[in-house]
């Protein structure tokens, strides 16, 4: 009598089918290898961003270049003078900036430049760079901030 | 005669192997990936000023704020605590008493802001990011009187973000600054 209650087992076996699985983690390596930048400028000089409230995101980075201004790094952990870094090279003639970015602005007109200034640095240097930025007609900046954690 | 026999082993490449492969550079990535956006205060900097006088201002419509080289704030020649400057400037730009020294309307505000070449940066920005704040506050404000929805949750470049903007325009002036 107890083979009355047995439940009639069906004759497929329970398997997930794991053909597709290549296909799967194919497009997952896709997304990520799109989504990836690789870090494409070695600092040469320190930046630690200060925080903020009311911040607005970027969200086309294609837009953007970067203005790096901070203590320089020094061989040895020591840091020196604040510096001017554009792409990849300290820049030490502070008039060249001009020719620079509006080199920039003729290839995106959009141009966005985003200041990321050490928290610890005065507000000289970068008052140089943005009276160069305005003779450059790139007039669009961003102060780069980090988020403020409350 | 010439044909040759097809029936041979099958040439095939073992493709167990290949979801392995793509793990391995999935995981890369993984580790790799940094998806951060960009975030920052946006400003847009004055033109150069050439040798033609800038056009006349009324002295109660400019707010001029002073940070000095040692951080301290001034707003319009009088002290102030960075925490107290959004409340001000709110008060100024919305002169709710219409008081005849605050500006005349909300459009007409202009704050002019003012540093020294030994201003620390990172004072600077707070106060820049205070009067971001009074301003995000005032649309916030204006957006929920008349839409319902804070400004943020207007959609970008629709007629009632213009109209917001328009209200409360944001007209941030960065001087340049004096030496002393």
């Amino acid at each position: 009598m107890a083979g009355h209650f047995q439940k009639k087992r069906g004759g497929s076996k329970q398997e997930v089918p794991t053909s597709a699985m290549p296909d799967v983690i194919f497009i997952l390596l896709f997304f990520f290898m799109v989504t990836t930048v690789l870090r494409e400028v070695t600092l040469k000089v320190r930046v630690n961003l200060t925080q903020a409230e009311n911040i607005e995101k970027i969200e086309q980075k294609r837009l953007l270049s970067y203005v790096y201004i901070g203590p320089e790094r020094l061989p040895g952990n020591k840091l020196g003078e604040d510096k001017v870094q554009i792409d990849d090279a300290i820049v030490e003639d502070i008039g060249g900036i001009r020719t620079l970015m509006y080199d920039k602005l003729r290839e995106q007109p959009k141009l966005i430049v985003s200041l990321r200034v050490d928290e610890n640095s005065n507000f000289g240097l970068l008052t140089d760079v943005q009276e160069e930025l305005k003779r450059a007609n790139t007039f669009r900046i961003n102060y780069s901030t980090r988020r403020e954690m409350n | 005669m010439l044909i040759k026999k097809r029936k041979r082993e099958e040439a095939e490449i073992n493709g167990s192997s290949m979801a392995d492969i793509a793990f391995l550079l999935l995981i890369f990535f993984l580790v790799t990936t940094t998806i951060n956006v960009d975030t920052g205060i946006g400003l847009v900097l004055p033109p150069p000023l050439e040798d033609e006088e800038p056009p006349p201002i009324r002295q109660r419509n400019l707010m001029n704020i002073l940070v000095n080289a040692e951080g301290r704030i001034l707003m319009d020649e009088e002290p102030y605590q960075i925490s107290e400057v959004k409340s001000r400037l709110i008060e100024f730009i919305k002169n709710p008493n219409n008081d005849p020294d605050l500006a005349e309307t909300p459009e007409l505000a202009i704050v002019s802001i003012k540093t020294q070449r030994e201003t620390p940066y990172r004072i600077y920005v707070n106060m820049l990011d205070e009067v971001m704040g009074a301003y995000k506050d005032l649309r916030d404000e204006a957006s929920r009187a008349n839409y319902g929805v804070p400004y943020g949750a207007l959609d970008e470049d629709s007629p009632q973000q213009q109209q917001i903007q328009d209200m409360y325009p944001k007209k941030i002036s960065i001087a340049e600054p004096g030496d002393s």
